[in-house]
This record gives structure tokens, sequence and C-alpha cells, in this order.
């Protein structure tokens, strides 16, 4: 262990602070949609984790079609996946929300079973349509490989896309929930419903839009583990678990405590892990998570709602 | 006009023959009364005097359809085969699907229905360790026989099971012994996904590389099944400069492993690696380009140069299509009907103890084996070559190394517990 130089270790804890900033924006990614539909709307969108998967199939399907049809444009099909995929997704979630959600906005918890029974649903369909077997979309070749500002120092490419696409994200989230007159129609909906409806705000309109929005940005955040990971039937349910985590921890309804709580526990992840094994470092992750959960359980940033 | 009736007779009754031959018609009459019923079948299981019914129960839903399809394709193209070839002791073989649903009570449930209800006379099916100990009761309560295909983690040997992959001294010695002969490593870097199957294979390596190759292990690491982050675990594998990566890792993780290890600039020109858990399958998913110049050790590769395997590649992509794949697992599972058919034919029985007793003999062998001849060895398990592929860009492999002769199974390894 002796062998190392001053060079060494620098560009070591340089990499490993992008480790942290990585999954940082990988959590982020996952809990945005999640953040909406959940503390806006209060809907406890159980089948997000298969939006996310709707999102990586449709890149899939996108990939595989310019492939096929115009291989002179793979390296730019995937600004239109992402594209496509927040459509698709979003589309699928207005649906939903027209043919489910909607009926139940007065029981919170039969939300949590219709959608958990929409996630099956969703999860059997890909099967029946992709197959069992996992899936990667072919990537433009400029996702691949790395960054290297030293020459001992490799910044991944795909982890730079999706920092870039989750602040990009991010940004516009913030802009349409408090800086556009929709978004204080959102807000002033979830506040109370009653009134805003008084006011002239078809609020049934809003709702439909806002869960369309949260589906449509799992749909983004699909596509953009494409480049990670690969995508199977039931990848949704493996996401589904870290993405809750970020919101409660967060605090419901707060965009700040969404990206507090994702870099908290991203830091808490990445530096744990560099240390100790993984196993363990998820265990003492999730322990602290519980730990001050009991101390706040409204999360790390609760709004503050007239109770 | 007499003529062309008289020679069109003459071609449909040929053909005709031509047709009960190929459907083993002809010899199967001869056959089956060759051997009644009451005579190869004296514990009441479900044959009769021109069937033989059999399960396969693989998870068809789930985690585990990814990895369990392609065993469950080859034991069906298996069957279809024997019984295109006339069957098994003049009986055509038929099949009942069960799912497991890549979860463990469901395939013990599954089993004892195939058992009891069904009352087949030969299982072929599980894949996961965990599936395997969850019908191991059954199978051993009620007799019934079960031939497994995954190569696995040893320590285990039952009269009811014949385990067609390799376990884990099969494929983990000899990958090691080239590794350190060949890349003179010295220091090694194991890692795996975090379940009995990684944990067991990287406690005998590790033995192997302190004990007997005079190694140094620099890290041991075991990521949570699913988890696609290998960020911290790279930069700590920098920081030790292991000369070997030893590793074991499956599923979805797998996909980003590799990918992140390359993104890390991590990749066989500068690093060897060699993994015990990629298959042609699993490159389908992790992108060759993302595994080039790194090794597998396995027993077979579909790229394997013999006329055995040409003939069953070419039947596997004409049953299921052009772009299928066969890893290491689907040619295991492939064995189990044939190697089923040689002890049931030894014994000129399809009671279970009389084909146990016939295994135990050491002397069921396939000489039509895909991945070359195989022979049962007592304990059930096969002696089997170890083989060591190097990926290429388009997601074969090029086998570098067969071990000279076939390595006897050693399911309790002494001195490696």
């Amino acid at each position: 262990m002796g062998d190392f130089t001053f060079q060494e270790l620098t560009s070591i804890l340089a990499m490993q602070g992008f480790v942290g900033i990585s999954l940082f924006s990988v959590l982020l990614l996952m809990a945005l949609g999640l953040a909406i539909i959940f503390g806006q709307m209060g809907v406890i969108n159980m089948a997000h984790g298969e939006f996310m998967a709707l999102g990586a199939y449709t890149t899939y399907m996108l990939s595989m079609f310019t492939r096929t049809h115009y291989p002179e444009l793979m390296p730019y099909y995937f600004f239109f996946a992402i594209i496509a995929s927040f459509l698709v997704a979003g589309i699928v979630g207005y649906l939903t929300e027209f043919a489910l959600i909607r009926h139940l906005y007065k029981r919170p918890l039969d939300t949590l079973l219709a959608t958990w029974g929409l996630s099956l649903i969703m999860q059997q369909m890909f099967r029946t349509f992709f197959g069992s077997r996992e899936v990667s979309p072919a990537l433009p070749d400029w996702l691949m490989g790395s960054w290297m500002p030293t020459d001992s120092i490799f910044i991944p490419i795909n982890g730079m896309f999706v920092l870039g696409l989750t602040t990009v994200v991010t940004f516009a989230v913030y802009y349409l929930m408090y800086r556009s007159s929709w978004g204080l129609n959102v807000r002033a909906t979830t506040q109370n419903r009653v009134m805003s409806g008084a006011v002239g705000i078809n609020t049934k309109q809003v709702d439909r839009l806002t869960f369309a929005l949260g589906c449509g940005i799992a749909g983004i955040a699909g596509a953009a583990f494409t480049t990670i990971a690969s995508t199977g039937p039931t990848t949704g349910s493996l996401y589904i678990v870290d993405t809750f985590m970020v919101v409660v921890f967060g605090g419901a309804a707060s965009l700040f405590g969404t990206i507090a709580s994702a870099f908290t526990i991203a830091q808490a992840q990445s530096i744990l892990e560099f240390f100790i094994s993984s196993s363990m470092a998820k265990v003492l992750t999730l322990l602290t998570l519980i730990i001050i959960l009991m101390i706040r359980p409204e999360g790390l940033f609760a709004s503050k709602v007239r109770k | 006009m007499k003529y062309f009736s008289r020679r069109k007779f003459l071609g449909k009754t040929s053909n005709l023959i031509g047709a009960m031959l190929a459907a083993g018609l002809i010899s199967t009459s001869v056959m089956a009364t060759e051997f009644p019923t009451a005579e190869v079948n004296t514990t009441g299981l479900a044959v009769t005097d021109d069937t033989v019914t059999v399960g396969i129960l693989h998870s068809l839903t789930g985690t585990m359809a990814i990895s369990e399809t392609g065993a469950q394709e080859a034991e069906r193209l298996a069957i279809k085969q024997i019984n295109e070839s006339g069957g098994i002791l003049g009986r055509q073989i038929r099949v009942i699907r069960e799912d497991g649903a890549s979860d463990w009570p469901t395939f013990a449930e599954k089993a004892r229905k195939l058992l009891i209800n069904d009352k087949v006379a030969a299982v072929f099916g599980c894949w996961t360790s965990a599936s395997r100990k969850a019908v191991l009761p059954v199978f051993e309560q009620h007799n019934g026989i079960l031939y497994y295909p995954t190569f696995y983690e040893g320590l285990e040997q039952s009269k009811n099971v014949i385990y067609t992959g390799q376990e884990a001294t099969q494929q983990i010695l000899a990958g090691l012994d080239w590794v350190a002969e060949e890349k003179g490593a010295k220091t090694y870097f194991l890692i795996g996904s975090d379940y009995i199957w990684p944990r067991t294979s990287m406690k005998i390596a590790r033995i192997h590389i302190e004990q007997v190759l005079g190694g140094r292990v620099v890290g041991e690491e075991y990521k949570p099944l699913g988890d696609t982050q290998f960020g911290s675990i790279i930069n700590r594998i920098r920081l030790r400069k292991p000369d070997v990566i030893f590793a074991a890792v499956v599923g979805g993780s797998n996909v980003a492993w590799f990918r992140q290890l390359n993104a890390a600039g991590i990749n066989s020109d500068n690093q060897t690696l060699l993994t015990l858990s990629v298959t042609e399958d699993e490159v389908l998913g992790i992108g060759g380009e993302n595994l080039e110049g790194f090794y597998s050790v396995m027993k077979y590769f579909q790229s394997l140069d013999n006329p055995n395997n040409k003939a069953f590649v070419e039947a596997f992509k004409a049953e299921y299509g052009e772009d299928s794949v066969i890893g290491d697992v689907t040619q295991a599972a492939y064995l189990g009907p044939w190697l089923w058919k040689a002890a049931v034919e030894k014994a000129g029985s399809f009671d279970i103890d009389k084909i146990v007793e016939v295994s135990r003999t050491g002397e069921i062998e396939l000489d039509t084996a895909p991945e070359g001849y195989v022979r049962l060895h007592p304990n059930h398990h096969l002696w089997s070559y170890t083989r060591i592929g190097k990926w290429n860009r388009d997601g074969q492999a090029t086998v570098v190394y067969e071990s000279p002769e076939l390595i006897e199974p050693n399911p309790f390894p002494e001195g490696y517990q």
C-alpha cells in the first residue's frame, strides 16, 4: 500500500469525489418525478419505477430504429430518445391519471394498491413485448469512455452526461413549479383544492398534467439510466426503493429537500463504500436514515402547511 | 395414367415409411414390446405403453426468467430430438412445464405437484441455488430425480439430483492456475454479488490463491444484488493495483460493472480480468465492446470447434432463431435429458432407484455432448473440461485454454471449506 505518489492519491480522491456527485445526480433524477407526484398530489405512485423502465425501453427501441434505418444519425439519436421517453412516459401517465388515479383522490392509501397493480401489469407487458432478457440500447460513441483532465484522472462521460441532464431537468422543474403561472395553479390546488376550483382553476386538468409531468420526468430518468445499466422487465422495482427513500427523507413537497436528501444519501453511501464493504455501507446509510426519520418524521425540509 | 398412379403410390408408401422411421414408430413398436410397462415402471410413475411424462421446472416469469429462458429452451430441444430419434425405451417423452416464477416456495410447490399429481419420471430444472435448496427436500421425500444445469458452489450431493453444471472447484481452480501461470499474477482483487454462490466461490479462490499459488488477495468486495454503482469499488481497485480482478458479479449489476470499469479507463490493455459469471447470454446485455479482451472461465463456449457443437448450435438456432445465443448453462441444461436417457436405457427401467444405481457406477457417458465427451462421476456431478475464453467485440469468445484432461468433480473439496 505504500508505493503511491502524491499525484496518484489526489487523482483517486478527485475521482472518488466525482463518484459521489454522479450518484447524487442519479438519485436526484430518479426522485424528481416522484417528488412532484407524491409531494404535490399526495399520490403514492408505486409504478414510478415502471415509468422509468418505459423511458428506457423507448430509448432502446429508438436506438434499434435508428441503427437499422438511419445509421448516420446514431451519434445524435440519444437527444431525441430523451424527448421521446419524456413524451411516451408522459402520455401514458396522462392516460393513467384519467383512467385510474382520478377516481382515487379521496382514498390516498388505495392509490398505493392501484399503482402497485399497475406496476405489475406494466412489468408483464414489458416481458411480453420485449422478452425477459435484459436489453441495452447501442450508445453513441461519444457517450462512452472518459474525460481525462490529467494522465491519471478518469471522469466517465456518461456520468457527466447524467449530471448535466439532471441539472437541466432540476432547473426546468424549479421554473415550472415556482416561477410559472401553471406552477402557481399546481401549488394552489395542492394547498386548497376547493378554493382553487372556486377561483377558476381547472383542478382536474392541473392534476392530470402534474401526474403526466412526473411520469415524463421518470421517463427521462429511464432514458438516462440506459447509459449506466441494462433494462429488464423488473428494472423498475430496483429503483423504486431508492427513489422513495430520497423523497421521504427529503420531505415531501419540497424540491430543495429532495436535492439535499439526494446529496446527503449519495455522499454518505459513496464515502462509506470507499472504506468499508458496500453491503455494510448500505446498512449504515439506511440505519442513519431511519434514526433521522424517527426524530424528524416529516423529513429534512417539510413545507410548512397549516394543519 | 396407370404408370403415374403407380408411381404416386410408391412415392406415398416410401414417404410413409420415411415418416414412420423419422417419428420412430417402427423401431418404437419393436422396442416398446421389448420393455413392457409393468417391468420398466414398478413404482407407478407416469409411464404408459407409448409415452413417458417428464417435468420442466424453470422461472418463466420474474427476475430469473432472464437467465432461465435459455436453459429451458435447451431442455425442450433435447427432448424433441430424443423423440425424433425414437424416444426412450420405445416411448415418446411428454413434457409438463411449470413456472417457478423466480420465487423459491413456488418452486417447492410446483415440484411437489409434478412429483405427486403428475408422477413425472424425471424433472429438468431450477437455476439458482436457492431454488434448488427449496425443492431438494421434496425430491428426497417423494423420491424423484432432478437434473440441475447451473454451475454452482458445490457442498451438496443428493441421491435425487444429477448436477450437469460444474461445481465450484472445477471452474475456479483451473482458472486461477491459468492466470497465475500465463499472466504471472501475484495479487488478486475478488469481487462478487452478495449471495451464497459468489461468497463460497471467493472463499475457495482465496484459499487457493494464498495457500497453493502463493499469491496475495488485496481486496474482497461484495455488492448487493441489483446495485448499479461501482465507482467507489473501481477507485479502490485502482488504489490496490491488483494483477488480476477475479469477478463473480451477476444480473443487471454485471452490465453496470463492466461499463463503469471501461469508462474508468480499466480495460484489457492495462488489466487482466477473469470472471466466473459471464456467458454468451450475459454478453448480450453487457455489450461485446465493454468486455473485449477480458476472460471467462467456463466449460462451454458457443464458439467451441467440434462436430457435436456445430450440430447443436445449428439445431438450436433453427429452433429458436438465428440471433439466439448459447451460454454455458444452456449447454449444461441440454445434457440433462440425454444423460437421463442414457441412464434409463442402461438401467432398462424408469424406476428412480435403478437410475440412481446406474448413475453411481460412473459408467454413464455421452459422446455427443456439445462440450465434448462427458462422464457422470459416482458423486452425481460431471467430469468436464475447464476452458478459458477471451471475449471478442462480437460477443463470442475465443477459447485460449482448455484443461489437458477432464477435471474430476469434487463437491466437498478438502482444505477449501
